[in-house]
């Protein structure tokens, strides 16, 4: 749009509704900017992550974007995962923050062995420690409307209680453009700018864009294992075997990325964006579906969410 | 619901397959359009929006499982697919069966990308009908074609009309049900408008549907040949957008936040609010009036020649003027108002009601200033529409009240721009979103009474007399012993050659605020004339000395406001509520306890005691002179 080059063509008698969509980020990444006294981006290095920090290098051109970007680290994520990671935050201008939850850490935990308290400790809680132990006030998610239905009403600022949780009673109407951002010390927000785009803007605004997305959003050949109908990509060796299971090669990709051993592929021969775009497209099963955190209740999400997570 | 049908919805569009890369060109250039839905619990919305998604394609495998089991478990469609189940989102309300907030939808077609704001038809329907339509272009209004144009209709009606939504899709809904009679529809249609009319809407679309059956949501419907309009959805996918319209505004631009990443670089960022903007245009920025003309508008990517209303830009400007967060940048000819008092409706949204007189935050643009409403004109009825008398807006009650702001702010009326004339209100302690209002005028006293400078100004006053002027703000329960330390501590200034002046509240209820009774309302009134009296004296160089009750921090804190930092000593007379009404000196809590005397502060009114107070008196410890040593003691270095 707003941007010339690359970007979405400029018919400025008619904004097209990726155009709106960036602009309203935008006004919301420049709101939190200019009222909390230190905001933060949580950087996932997720598509949706990916489109947030380009909206934030626009909204605050020709400066760098006046944050840091915060990584809250499980360490199982995808190697690709971490060599994105540190290449964004230094193409952007911006100091990157790692926090690893340490009492995970000691304890070991991890998905294999501890199933839902793995992203408990390392995400949920970690996330906690780390916005308490830097004093951020506010933090930019990349959470979406359409992702949940439990979603679906939450703000675009969302007000955490002293203790982080999230009370849906004590939300605020939000009308127009405008945005209350006052809050008593130690409360704080979370924002999310991203909260009206669709998985198909995400995919259309990175093509559009030419965003940098980690490789494991394309297909490739990969190693592989089939568990609980879904194929899981051995991405270390810290990956354990059950009897009978062997590795495959499949040529895959992901549609969501987490933590390598709960984060589900599909088989593609997608390559190229559009590629990638037309499978979404004609696919018939929704986002999330790769995720196993979904999968253990009915409401899960609206659950870790009053808990603090996403 | 037919398989038929869901075989032809879900037939994914040709080109996606053949042709990948000529699809997403043609998607790029889809518009936004943001509608709302409104009905009642029965009218068959949630099931509407079902079908809209449904039909759009935006329902995946998994989800429509997760559907079809939901539907034989918990559906109220006897086992057929019940699309309400797709949109009730949190845990709770699905239990109720209700739903509790505002939802935001999303869809797409091939010309168009749709946000819809879901909103609930029960009792917070105000609230959350205002919250929604504030965004949207367009409303769709349900009617059950069983029962016809309801009381709710009507107040649905008027609330999208005071939003100020132009496009209003009238969809009968249910027509299976009531064998998709032409008679019946031309009835409702009929009534309808005859409404419409007196409440100034304008154009009406009218279409006949069933969102169960699905007919005339996508496809024309055999069903009812005798329907020669368009579909819901063409409807949708055609309708001219209202925020295009807003590019033949004036250009305005709410100062969001000044980039300023080194000495060379000065930038304006904000949404652009209206019209368009192109470098060398001359621009004025408000409220100063300074003029300037804009030199480059900056863009990640290169600078553009030309932005547009719903853009959001980073301007430069040819002079070096102030300009910061909530001023507006403007066309230089045809700028903006600036004012500080107004006519405003109010939509309250809080469960505490409106104060009048009490300081509450405002938030217009990106302008936040501190601002009180009076006494409503009145509250509007929004099943009758009519004017009923008000001392106050209870939640979800909608009012005409006149306000006023502690500093001029740029403005325009709602009816002309959404960006200018919608504002919030936020409580200073809780600091929630207490209201929603929308600015019909500034009133004609703000702007033909200026402040007149004076050559003697108040450092002037304040040297001939040899003191620091300041305000001991007294502040406790009745009894308390306020009044008594207050005058111990003006005879010991005096003695002092001090020049002071001792404000009594029940002296003061005397004179100028006779008027005034006990009521929350009049108490702030009464704290708020105090306060400018006793800035009026602080100006003169006087040291003044105030003995009020002040229950309310929020009022204490106005006070505080008004004055220069520093002047303003807030001095809690803490005796236990006990303390005090054992002593009874003015026999006032009998009475209260006996029910003679109402609003009774510490009885039946609430005290709230000040968290930080610049001095604390204990009475249970100290005499009242040495309470007044200790504070003279403090204030004079």
């Amino acid at each position: 749009m707003v941007s010339g080059s690359s970007g979405i063509a400029l018919r400025p008698d008619r904004l097209t509704h990726l155009q709106r969509l960036e602009a309203e980020s935008i006004h919301i990444l420049r709101e939190v900017v200019a009222e909390a006294d230190r905001p933060v981006m949580l950087y996932s290095v997720g598509k949706d992550s990916a489109v947030m920090l380009h909206l934030a290098k626009k909204a605050f051109y020709p400066a760098p974007p006046p944050f840091p970007l915060l990584h809250v680290d499980t360490s199982w994520k995808f190697r690709a995962m971490y060599d994105l990671r540190e290449k964004a935050a230094r193409e952007a201008g911006m100091e990157l923050l790692v926090y690893r939850n340490p009492e995970a850490l000691a304890r070991g935990i991890n998905p294999f062995d501890h199933g839902g308290l793995h992203t408990d400790m390392w995400k949920t809680e970690g996330l906690k420690q780390a916005l308490g132990l830097h004093g951020f006030d506010a933090a930019f998610g990349g959470a979406r409307r359409d992702e949940e239905k439990s979603r679906a009403k939450e703000r675009v600022f969302s007000f955490r209680s002293a203790s982080q949780r999230w009370d849906p009673k004590a939300q605020r109407p939000e009308l127009w453009n405008l945005y209350n951002a006052k809050k008593a010390r130690g409360e704080s927000m979370r924002v999310f700018p991203i909260s009206n785009w669709t998985e198909l803007d995400i995919w259309q605004y990175i093509y559009l864009e030419g965003i940098e997305i980690v490789p494991l959003y394309f297909a490739a050949r990969r190693p592989t294992v089939v568990r609980d109908g879904m194929i899981l990509m051995v991405d270390d060796d810290r990956f354990p075997l059950a009897a009978g299971e062997a590795v495959v090669e499949r040529s895959i990709r992901f549609r969501t990325l987490g933590c390598y051993p709960l984060t589900g592929a599909v088989e593609s021969e997608a390559t190229t964006l559009p590629q990638v775009i037309q499978e979404m497209l004609l696919t018939t099963t929704s986002e999330r579906q790769g995720r196993a955190i979904d999968h253990d209740q009915t409401a899960s999400m609206e659950k870790k969410k009053q808990e603090g997570y996403f | 619901m037919a398989a038929s049908s869901q075989d032809q919805s879900y037939r994914a569009d040709a080109l996606i397959g053949a042709d990948i890369e000529a699809y997403l060109e043609a998607h790029q250039h889809k518009s936004l359009l943001r509608f709302i839905t409104c009905g009642s619990v029965d009218d068959g919305k949630s099931t509407l929006i079902g079908r809209l998604l449904y039909d759009s394609r935006m329902i995946f495998e998994d989800q429509l499982a997760a559907l079809e089991a939901d539907s034989r478990r918990v559906g109220t469609q006897e086992g057929e697919l019940d699309f309400a189940l797709l949109v009730d989102g949190l845990a709770a309300e699905r239990e109720q069966g209700i739903t509790i907030d505002v939802a935001y939808r999303f869809f797409a077609t091939e010309k168009r990308k749709f946000i819809v704001a879901d909103t609930p038809g029960h009792e917070q329907y105000t609230r959350n009908m205002v919250t929604g339509a504030s965004t949207a272009d367009l409303a769709v209004i349900l009617i059950d074609a069983r029962k016809g144009v309801l009381t709710q209709t009507r107040r649905h009606s008027y609330l999208v009309h005071l939003l100020g939504i132009r496009d209003v899709v009238l969809a009968v809904n249910k027509m299976d049900l009531v064998g998709y009679d032409r008679a019946v529809f031309d009835r409702i249609v009929a009534d309808y408008r005859a409404f419409a009319e007196t409440i100034g809407m304008g154009a009406i679309a009218a279409i006949p549907i069933s969102g169960f059956r699905g007919d005339t949501i996508t496809t024309l419907s055999a069903n009812m040949p005798w329907y020669g309009g368009p579909t819901l959805m063409a409807h949708l996918e055609d309708v001219p957008l209202q925020s295009d319209v807003a590019r033949d505004a004036p250009f305005r631009l709410p100062v969001q936040w000044v980039n300023r990443p080194n000495l060379d670089f000065r930038g304006f960022s904000g949404l652009i609010a209206g019209g368009a903007v192109a470098p060398g245009d001359a621009v004025r920025v408000l409220p100063s009036g300074k003029t300037s003309t804009v030199k480059r508008i900056v863009a990640f990517g290169g600078d553009l020649e030309r932005a547009v209303a719903g853009q959001s830009v980073t301007l430069t400007l040819a002079d070096e003027i102030d300009c910061s967060r909530g001023c507006v940048i403007a066309v230089a000819d045809n700028p903006p108002e600036v004012s500080d008092q107004f006519e405003a409706t109010l939509v309250w949204m809080a469960d505490e009601a409106l104060i009048p007189g009490r300081a509450y935050w405002l938030k217009l643009g990106t302008q936040t200033v501190s601002a009180t409403v009076q006494q409503p004109k009145y509250q509007i009825n929004v099943n009758t529409l009519e004017h009923l008398a008000a001392r106050t807006l209870e939640l979800n009650a909608i009012g005409v009240a006149e306000l006023a702001t502690d500093r001029p702010i740029v403005f325009a009326p709602y009816a002309q721009d959404r960006a200018l004339g919608g504002f919030i209100l936020i409580d200073k302690l809780t600091n929630a979103t207490v209201a929603a209002g929308m600015l019909h005028f500034s009133l004609r006293r703000a702007q033909n009474v200026h402040w007149q400078p004076t050559d003697i100004g108040r450092e002037a006053h304040a040297a001939l007399k040899n003191q620091t002027p300041m305000v001991l703000w007294f502040t406790g329960l009745s009894g308390a012993g306020k009044s008594t330390i207050a005058n111990i501590v003006e005879k010991k200034l005096h003695r002092m050659n001090r020049h002071t002046f001792l404000l009594d509240g029940d002296n003061v209820r005397h004179g100028l605020n006779k008027d005034l009774g006990f009521t929350e309302a009049d108490r702030i009134e009464n704290i708020r004339r105090v306060g400018e009296v006793a800035k009026l004296m602080a100006d003169a160089g006087l040291i003044v000395i105030t003995a009020f009750i002040s229950p309310f921090r929020a009022e204490r804190q106005m006070v505080r406001e008004m004055l220069p930092e520093g002047e303003f000593v807030e001095i809690h007379v803490d005796t236990p509520l006990a303390e005090a009404e054992a002593r009874d000196v003015k026999g006032l809590y009998r009475k209260a306890r006996a029910g003679q005397l109402k609003n009774f502060t510490g009885i039946d009114s609430p005290y709230e005691p000040p968290e930080n107070p610049d001095i604390r008196i204990d009475t249970t410890r100290m005499t009242p002179d040495e309470a007044a040593d200790l504070i003279i003691a403090r204030i004079i270095a």
